[in-house]
């Protein structure tokens, strides 16, 4: 992928002069490309004269921080505790078996990531899975075919 | 009460999760179809998510109606039902709210805050505006008496008195550690500092709570009011509100209502024309719980890894930026103009000796209604968990109830008489926390709960201090083999001395806590851990590793689907005939149950 250094740059100008917004700085840089490549990692360390070290400090500390691509889509399922006592652990068995990637991991073809979080404070409709920003509730084996892009049809109609 | 009809559709996150957006769009397009000119509008939580989407219609001179879990294809008739023809769907008609004319038909529908079993018993100070005004708009919150309360300290009263009505009320921290509020701001109010801060803890971590999210999402003015003065009180100008990153909508919400305020000139320069200025920004969080502690969170503030540090100095003295800083959580800040406009006796007449007011519990799990409730401190659990939870879902048995989160600790059946408050839960083991509970019905494994709070210490613990950072993983080792059935005699007793060792030790709440889910299951459950261990069994039927699946011959008909679903062929048959799974081969990865129709695979221990 192409980095728009352009975008990078302008990013940084937004926050030239608030040394305390490092942490801002990268969040919306990732907003913008997805994750912190190296490359804009070096740029962004010679641009604001702080080392590259501590931008990798902050990167690796913070979870919301990616040194990877994402995929095309981004699965999230939660792991809270409201979640858990009702099945969370096999729901995300399922997504990952069916998706033969572990969490934190992205498919080969570059279309899906999947990760856990901790609570998205959607308590009530647990088990619950994030799909590109938006809810799936209650969900069930079948439900997660569905919305993954699978199908039972094989073995259906066999029977 | 508007001249025009008002619609109000609950669009708090689990509102939109559960399809709001998609409710509002609808009662829209039925609005210009059979043009009808109402207003439309949203609202945060009102705390009863397990009816989400609510939707609220009022009609001028009518109590407002209140319909829970309405579909996308049914809106349009319940609005065009009740509008125009006057006609309540009764079978999505939760109740009333306010008074007015209705027609006699009509009588039987409860109350919605009193006679609704789920609300019956709350009390509601912080949520006191959730579910009312429209979060997005500040003037619905001025007209029911926004800032009125930072008007009345900034013109009327002195610094120290109005540290001494937060003191005399009795208010104590609402985010788990319970110190006087009052004391906190006289702390940061006698401290020399040229510049003081004042910090909103609003990075609600615990997994299971939302109480925070919902206030912010809810009634976002509340929490800036409660700040600024605050400001007024210890002589700070500036504040920051630091907000997880995983609650966009809270964030969004208070960037607006941030706006809106310097606006109005509730923030700002000069407000309310004295010489008191006090200016707000949100700072996000990116993920990582130990920023939940308050010197954590300092840090992670400056641009820095979150990682705490020890205290003395406390932040009262060197807070942010070196500074002196007052830091009180979401709930707290929320319930100060409460406080101020009501007075300090009123507040302290609610709740016990020790903890006055209320607090805001986000109730999950195995019950009946999830949802964000207020209640009196002082109530008992049980009248939590049966009367406004509504007890178990299917009949089922209590086993335990978590409060606090990772922090806290599991409470079992003959402690439900317990009354919530600082002291008790602590008591207890367990403790207030930020206000998550999670009840737990017969089938919840509680050493898997303790290996599955641990496991999110592990990971969140930021590997500062040897206790937390070593400790956590060796405890959870020793949880990890047991419910792998490799449980070892003396595994209970290291763990009791693993768990004292680091309360004792670790540098921050966060590590001194974590032992807590752990401890308490061993001093409530140990006898769920004896039979993990030396008879390798899991009564609850959660821990797979102790535990087989079989197909019941009776219920088998030898369709097929198990046997072609199975990824390791671990299940044989003959087609109409019965399956048998072949333990040794079997992973025990449960497809196999999901898709047998006859439901004749379960597991046993």
């Amino acid at each position: 992928m192409k980095v728009d250094f352009e975008k990078v740059n302008g990013i940084i100008e937004k926050y030239r002069d608030d040394r305390e917004a490092i942490i801002a700085l990268l969040q919306d840089i990732s907003a913008e490309i997805r994750y912190l490549p190296e490359e804009v990692i070096r740029h962004v360390s010679d641009e604001i004269e702080v080392p590259v070290s501590r931008l990798y400090s902050l990167a690796t500390f913070y979870t919301s921080f990616r040194l990877e691509p994402r995929g095309e889509h981004e699965v999230q399922i939660c792991m809270g505790t409201a979640c858990h006592v009702r099945g969370a652990p096999r729901m995300l068995e399922n997504v990952t078996q069916k998706l033969n990637i572990k969490p934190g991991e992205t498919t080969g073809d570059g279309k899906f990531t999947v990760e856990t979080v901790n609570c998205v404070g959607a308590c009530a409709l647990g088990p619950l899975l994030v799909l590109d920003g938006k809810y799936y509730g209650k969900l069930t084996q079948r439900k997660i075919e569905k919305l993954l892009g699978g199908s039972d049809d094989e073995v259906e109609q066999s029977c | 009460m508007t001249a025009k009809p008002k619609i109000v559709v609950g669009l708090g996150t689990c509102g939109i999760a559960a399809g709001g957006r998609e409710i509002y769009n609808a009662i829209e397009k039925a609005l210009t179809e059979n043009n009808i000119d109402a207003e439309l509008t949203q609202t945060g939580c009102i705390g009863a998510c397990e009816n989400e989407v609510l939707v609220d219609i009022a009609k001028p001179g009518q109590p407002r109606i209140s319909y829970g879990k309405v579909t996308e294809e049914k809106i349009g008739e319940v609005v065009t039902n009740h509008l125009l023809h006057d006609k309540i769907d009764r079978e999505f008609a939760l109740g009333k709210i306010g008074e007015g004319e209705l027609s006699a038909e009509y009588d039987d529908l409860p109350y919605f805050f009193t006679d609704l079993p789920f609300y019956e018993k709350q009390v509601r100070l912080c949520l006191r505006n959730c579910g009312f005004i429209n979060p997005e708009k500040i003037d619905e919150y001025v007209e029911r008496d926004g800032y009125q309360a930072l008007k009345q300290v900034i013109t009327e009263m002195k610094p120290e008195e109005v540290v001494e009505v937060i003191k005399s009320s009795g208010l104590r921290g609402r985010g788990g550690g319970g110190f006087s509020t009052g004391m906190k701001w006289q702390f940061t109010m006698n401290a020399v500092g040229d510049k003081k801060y004042v910090v909103c803890n609003a990075d609600e971590g615990d997994p299971g709570a939302f109480m925070d999210r919902s206030i912010l999402e809810g009634d976002p003015h509340s929490v800036m009011e409660g700040m600024a003065i605050a400001g007024y009180a210890v002589g700070a100008d500036e504040g920051y509100i630091y907000c997880r990153a995983e609650y966009p909508l809270a964030v969004n919400r208070l960037k607006m209502a941030i706006e809106q305020a310097k606006e109005k000139n509730f923030l700002g320069d000069n407000i309310f024309g004295t010489d008191f200025s006090f200016n707000l920004k949100v700072k996000e969080g990116a993920g990582a719980f130990v920023c939940g502690e308050e010197t954590a969170l300092l840090m992670s503030i400056e641009g820095k890894r979150g990682m705490p540090r020890p205290r003395p100095p406390f932040p009262a003295n060197e807070g942010l930026f070196g500074k002196p800083t007052c830091l009180n959580n979401v709930e707290t800040f929320a319930n100060v103009p409460v406080v101020i406009l009501d007075g300090p006796e009123k507040f302290a007449s609610i709740g016990t000796e020790g903890s006055k007011g209320t607090k805001v519990f986000a109730l999950t799990g195995s019950i009946n209604r999830t949802g964000l409730a207020e209640v009196p401190m002082g109530i008992t659990l049980e009248e939590v968990v049966y009367d406004v939870a509504g007890g178990i879902i299917d009949d089922g048995k209590f086993k335990a109830v978590q409060a606090g989160g990772p922090s806290g600790g599991c409470i079992p059946e003959d402690l439900l008489h317990l009354p919530i408050d600082y002291d008790s839960l602590t008591e207890a083991g367990a403790m207030m926390g930020s206000g998550g509970l999670v009840v737990m019905g017969e089938d919840t494994c509680m050493v898997d709960i303790a290996r599955y709070f641990l496991s999110f210490t592990q990971i969140e613990s930021c590997g500062k201090c040897t206790p937390c950072r070593e400790g956590t993983k060796r405890m959870l080792e020793i949880l990890e083999r047991i419910v792998a059935g490799e449980g070892k005699p003396d595994d209970i007793e290291k763990l009791k001395t693993l768990g004292e060792a680091i309360s004792a030790t670790a540098l921050c709440g966060l590590g001194q806590t974590a032992p807590n889910p752990v401890l308490t299951t061993l001093r409530y459950f140990q006898e769920e851990y004896e039979q993990h261990i030396f008879d390798k069994r899991c009564v609850a039927g959660i821990c797979v590793d102790l535990m087989f699946y079989l197909i019941d011959a009776e219920l088998c008909n030898g369709c097929g689907r198990c046997r072609k679903a199975c990824p390791v062929s671990a299940i044989s048959g003959d087609k109409k005939e019965v399956h048998v799974i072949d333990k040794e081969t079997c992973i025990k990865c449960g497809v196999c149950v999901e898709k047998c129709k006859q439901e004749a695979i379960s597991l046993q221990s």
